[in-house]
């Protein structure tokens, strides 16, 4: 919300402050200012100047030599103006003197910082001493000043002249209205009563310790009653809990003076004629939207407030047509409905020009209702941004009166006397007992009631001394309980003013579950592998399924989908992690850095039904991605192996190369079983998804995805000291001649398994492929270390081992080498 | 025989002083101590002694042996501590030539910020706990005193699955999640994404971070809420960090605050990261709502707590000098590799 600070003068006319002041303190009591404006800024030793005469320039087609009376002196001044035609005069226009500033050029563009310094001169051999200055030179523009022209020098009304008694050599500021300074407020969405001037005016009267004025608003009227002229009816007082309507006849159009104009220009609302700048104005002093019908046109002379009926339309006065339903609520004559309540008029009932009387409405609805109303027609709207914020019913009738009464101070129209006021139910005040002990409880402080007592005063809250209750006016719709009166209390009292405690009591043990320890370590590991840690979208584009080749019948395809997504690129929740980590590779490998690693640790969802009745599964997965020099599948392998040794992990890890993984090379890829159970997958990306995510041919890429949920329960922080071997061990190589679709790990599992306790451990040494091994066959060796723990071994012991080794590798069609 | 010896120790040491390497001295020790050396050839003369003087020249003829051996000994050592000077001279390396990096990867911004945040408030007692990423409106919302209808609802431009389930648009659904389970008293922190339908740009991204606080003890007060937060400022941003606590509004809190922390860059003199106000806003707070207590089963007349919500991002936006949220979720390696 912006408002001039001139505005909120009005209401509290001891207040007087610089700008900056008046900021920090409302902000510090909690009406949070954003920032301000100075109109005038880069605006000096500007008046008010009177054309005297206007002469052709003897050297140029487009510039003319004017006589401007600038009230002590008369000065010259050339200027090529479109509208200051040679032989005029007699026009008051805004004039920098020699030495001077403006705040910008005439072509509108953005202002420069310091403004533009305005010198005597020559133009073209004609001395020029000071400028007559458009709207746009003055840092504003013609929509905040509708009189002011397309191009050329901004000319002040007769009217203007007239009501402010302008002399040249006043102030050109002043007469501009820029004397002023506008104020950006961030209005939290329980205070409905701050999103007007009036409300702003008592927070600031309360913050400085000032006098607050109301409006004075006097009886308005003529002798007749408007129940005479019109009927209300309104069908469902729940949604429309209050109906204000009063008439103005005769209407009599014209520009609102000046005083007016500011007040709205400077709140960024375009001036436009006195009825429509009156419903605008009183909008934004007391913060009630207001509608105005033409009279002739509402059948039967009747108002109804009702629901629409399922299927019906309207057309609003934008021009739109809007589909309603039956929980719509709107404002309808006796024949048709007018205007959709609370969010906009109809275009069959809209002021036109030639309007003879109108019918103001300040009514008051129910702001859910509106608020749905708004999304349902698609329109939202000023009033009813206003509306669904819940509005005090008791305000739109001040409301309307100030409006009439402003009718009749601006010669708008005559108003009929009386208001026709639907209101079966009035809203009362609020009362909530006064417990100050509680009050210093929750806020941890020893502020007197009396205190208290006085800051409740200052922001017109009540007082009951019987019942000791604090009545709370109406306009307060936020003022509930006991913790409410603390926040009051404590806004006035000085947040900053208030001690730095700590909480007492049980102590308590500060820990990450056991959970997040494991990511911690994890997050090392990876980082220790020389991985760098990515933040990816958990949304993204359906486009990832064919991106990355996974068919249409895949689990992976049942991904929970957003009903409002940002747009289809992120639509969909992932259900796997691969098309994040590969779109953070491609853009890292389409910026040319040469070799990157990284991993990502987030969740994918997996829904439990499609569509969602329950919360997904939220699995959170390791995923470590790479490209470049010095990393191929081994590498990825050799990380989750660290892991799981540093998280406890000692069990049997197996690579099992069938699984389905369209995404990954059919021939470099693994499921990773962990004690037979699948906890993760790695591999190197297919070619055509490599391509997909724009890598030129033969750039390899390699995954590996570990599922945390699957690991969890396999880690363990337990560790037994073994003993340091006294003993020597016995090494025993073997070189054997395996075919080749055998695979190492499968003669690891026969090692594993038959070299019992006295296998320490083995390694591989060599594997070789090539023209010296027989047709179909690879060439495998390793070393093998045996060992007991209590006894040097015999000869005849490891032989003994060895025997059942080489019997299950024989039953593998391997072929020992001698 | 006295003079002839001392004569030929003389002539040794002088030879042994000007040897230059191991073979001139073993031509010394050969030329005088050997079978036919000079100082033995003396000894050998042992026999034409008379034999009550046998002991006496015996003794003076090993003195001198004795002498001579030792200063080849002596020589020997610091000829081959030279020699072993020079060798390690040849072996000087270039010490600014490259080191040999083990590339261990980089921390994410966002993750060394949060861990950060989590060690302060770990060292003060609190648990830190994690809830889901998809959540009922119901916790987001309803439990949270933002009722069907409720303008907050819109506030927060919350993506919905459907009219009951949602992407979280903030944290604080944990609070009532923990509230509910009833464990008193609870002080904990919830880290995790949530989600606003904001289109990415410099300053927005539609996925963010949040970290969660609640503390709920009997005799909380908001002046606990000021000293804790306090605390937590001094630690993240240094001791000379001043908090400046602002009236706010938020349904699930009252009273409620923003809190803001004089610029860490500036010291509150105004500054380009603080826009010339010395002070940057970095999260909300407030006692938890009577209404919110009581909505997850604990008796506001017994207990009271305070919540906060700060956002992960901006804290490192801001402490690391990061001009454009973009660079968060894009994951360049240029980027990553400055944390």
């Amino acid at each position: 919300m912006n408002t001039p600070l001139s505005w909120i003068k009005d209401y509290v006319p001891e207040l007087s402050c610089t700008a900056q002041e008046y900021s920090d303190r409302m902000t510090l009591t909690g009406t949070k200012v954003e920032g301000y404006k100075k109109l005038d800024k880069n605006l000096e030793k500007l008046v008010v100047g009177e054309v005297l005469s206007v002469e052709r320039h003897p050297d140029a087609d487009k510039l003319v030599i004017c006589q401007v009376n600038v009230g002590k002196e008369t000065v010259q001044i050339v200027t090529g103006a479109p509208n200051i035609p040679v032989g005029s005069k007699g026009q008051y226009v805004p004039v920098v003197l020699d030495g001077g500033k403006v705040a910008g050029g005439h072509d509108g563009g953005p202002l420069p910082e310091e403004g533009i310094r305005i010198k005597a001169g020559k133009l073209r051999g004609v001395p020029s001493n000071g400028m007559m200055c458009s709207i746009e030179e003055l840092g504003s523009d013609h929509n905040a000043y509708p009189n002011a022209p397309e191009s050329g020098i901004y000319i002040f009304d007769e009217a203007v002249i007239r009501e402010l008694s302008l002399k040249p050599g006043d102030s050109a500021v002043k007469a501009l209205g820029m004397d002023d300074v506008v104020v950006e407020y961030e209005i939290t969405s329980n205070r409905v009563d701050c999103y007007a001037v009036i409300g702003i005016a008592r927070e600031a009267a309360a913050t400085f310790g000032a006098r607050f004025e109301m409006p004075k608003v006097k009886e308005t009227g003529n002798g007749e009653d408007v129940h005479d002229y019109l009927k209300v009816r309104v069908e469902d007082t729940k949604l429309c809990p209050r109906y204000c309507a009063r008439m103005v006849k005769n209407i009599r159009f014209a520009p609102s003076p000046e005083w007016m104009q500011k007040r709205l220009r400077n709140s960024g609302i375009r001036p436009i004629n006195n009825l429509v700048d009156i419903t605008n104005f009183v909008m934004e002093e007391y913060g009630q939207p207001m509608h105005a019908y033409d009279y002739d046109t509402i059948a039967g002379h009747e108002i109804v407030v009702k629901c629409a009926e399922d299927g019906d339309s309207f057309q609003t006065l934008d021009g739109q047509v809007r589909k309603l339903d039956h929980t719509i609520l709107m404002i309808n004559d006796g024949e048709k409905a007018v205007g959709i309540a609370g969010i906009m008029g109809g275009e069959n009932s809209k002021i036109t020009d030639h309007v003879h009387t109108v019918v103001f409405e300040a009514a008051n609805f129910d702001g859910v209702n509106v608020r749905l109303s708004a999304k349902k027609a698609g329109l939202r709207t000023d009033a009813s941004s206003i509306f669904e914020k819940g509005l005090d019913p008791n305000n739109a009738e001040a409301a309307i009166n100030r409006a009439c009464q402003l009718v009749e101070e601006l010669g708008c129209g005559e108003v009929v006397g009386g208001m026709i006021d639907v209101y079966p139910e009035k809203d009362l005040p609020v009362r909530i007992p006064f417990t100050p002990d509680r009050i210093n409880g929750l806020l941890g402080t020893h502020i007197s009631p009396e205190e208290m007592k006085e800051i409740f005063k200052k922001i017109d809250l009540g007082f009951d001394e019987e019942t000791q209750e604090v009545i709370v006016p109406t306009f307060r719709r936020d003022l509930h309980c006991m913790a409410d009166l603390a926040e009051e209390v404590l806004r006035f009292h000085g947040y900053d003013t208030i001690e730095s405690t700590l909480p007492v009591g049980e102590a308590t043990t500060g820990k990450l579950s056991y959970k997040l320890r494991i990511d911690q370590i994890a997050r090392n590991i990876a980082e220790f592998a020389g991985f760098s840690h990515a933040m990816t979208y958990a949304f993204e584009s359906p486009k990832a399924f064919e991106k990355l080749l996974i068919p249409e019948a895949s689990e992976l395809r049942k991904a929970i989908v957003i009903s409002n997504p940002l747009g289809e690129d992120f639509s969909i929740m992932r259900t796997q992690p691969l098309n994040a980590m590969l779109t953070a590779l491609s853009l890292n490998y389409n910026r040319r850095n040469p070799n990157v690693r990284l991993y990502d640790m987030a969740n994918i969802y997996v829904p439990k039904t499609l569509p969602l009745t329950e919360l997904p599964e939220e699995r959170e997965q390791l995923t470590l991605g790479g490209y470049g020099e010095d990393i191929d599948f081994f590498t990825m392998k050799g990380v989750v192996e660290e892991l799981f040794e540093h998280i406890g992990m000692t069990g049997r890890v197996h690579y099992d190369p069938a699984g389905d993984r369209p995404y990954f090379h059919p021939g470099r890829k693994a499921d990773i079983l962990y004690n037979g159970q699948v906890v993760g997958y790695l591999g190197e990306v297919h070619p055509k998804v490599c391509a997909n995510y724009d890598f030129k041919e033969g750039v390899r890429v390699y995954i590996a995805v570990l599922d945390m949920p699957a690991l969890i329960p396999n880690t363990s922080f337990d560790r037994h000291y073994q003993g340091i071997a006294k003993y020597p061990a016995t090494a025993r190589d073997i070189s054997m001649l395996v075919p080749k679709e055998v695979l190492v790990g499968q003669i690891e599992d026969v090692l594993q398994t038959r070299g019992g306790k006295l296998l320490e451990s083995f390694r591989l040494f060599d594997l070789y492929e090539g023209e010296q091994v027989k047709a179909g066959c690879k060439s495998v060796a390793y070393s093998l270390s045996f060992r007991a723990q209590d006894r040097t071994l015999t000869d005849e012991e490891v032989n003994g081992t060895m025997r059942k080794i080489l019997n299950g590798l024989e039953a593998l069609g391997i072929e020992l080498r001698s | 025989m006295n003079e002839q010896l001392t004569k030929l120790t003389g002539e040794a040491l002088e030879k042994i002083a000007k040897a230059q390497d191991l073979d001139a001295l073993n031509g010394v020790r050969v030329e005088y101590l050997g079978k036919k050396g000079l100082i033995t050839a003396v000894m050998k003369g042992m026999k034409d002694v008379a034999p009550e003087d046998r002991p006496a020249f015996g003794q003076v003829v090993n003195e001198a042996r004795q002498q001579v051996e030792e200063a080849l000994e002596k020589a020997k050592q610091a000829l081959s501590e030279k020699a072993e000077e020079e060798r390690l001279k040849a072996e000087v390396i270039d010490v600014t030539l490259p080191a040999k990096k083990a590339n261990i990867g980089h921390g994410h911004p966002c993750q060394i910020a949060l861990d950060e945040v989590e060690r302060i408030f770990i060292g003060m007692g609190y648990e830190v706990v994690e809830g889901p990423e998809i959540e009922w409106q119901e916790y987001n919302f309803t439990k949270l005193n933002i009722p069907e209808g409720h303008p907050a609802r819109d506030e927060q431009d919350t993506f919905y699955i459907n009219d009951e389930i949602l992407l979280r648009s903030q944290t604080s659904p944990v609070q009532a999640r923990v509230m509910e389970q009833g464990k008193l008293p609870i002080r904990m922190i919830a880290p995790g994404r949530v989600f606003r339908s904001d289109s990415i740009d410099a300053t927005h991204s539609p996925s963010f971070y949040q970290i969660e606080g609640l503390v709920v003890d009997r005799h909380i007060t908001m002046t606990d809420l000021k000293g804790t937060l306090d605390e937590f400022a001094k630690e993240l941003f240094g001791p000379d960090t001043k908090t400046r606590f602002r009236p706010h509004h938020f349904p699930f809190t009252e009273p409620s605050a923003e809190v803001d922390v004089s610029c860490f860059k500036c010291g509150g003199k105004g500054c380009r990261f603080c826009k010339d106000e010395g002070w940057i806003e970095i999260l909300g707070c407030g006692m938890v709502h009577p209404h919110v207590l009581d909505m997850c089963g604990i008796d506001s007349n017994e207990y009271t707590g305070f919540a906060f919500g700060v956002g992960l991002e901006r804290i490192a936006l801001l402490k690391y000098e990061i001009d454009d949220m973009r660079l968060l979720y894009e994951n360049d390696q240029r980027f990553l590799n400055q944390f």
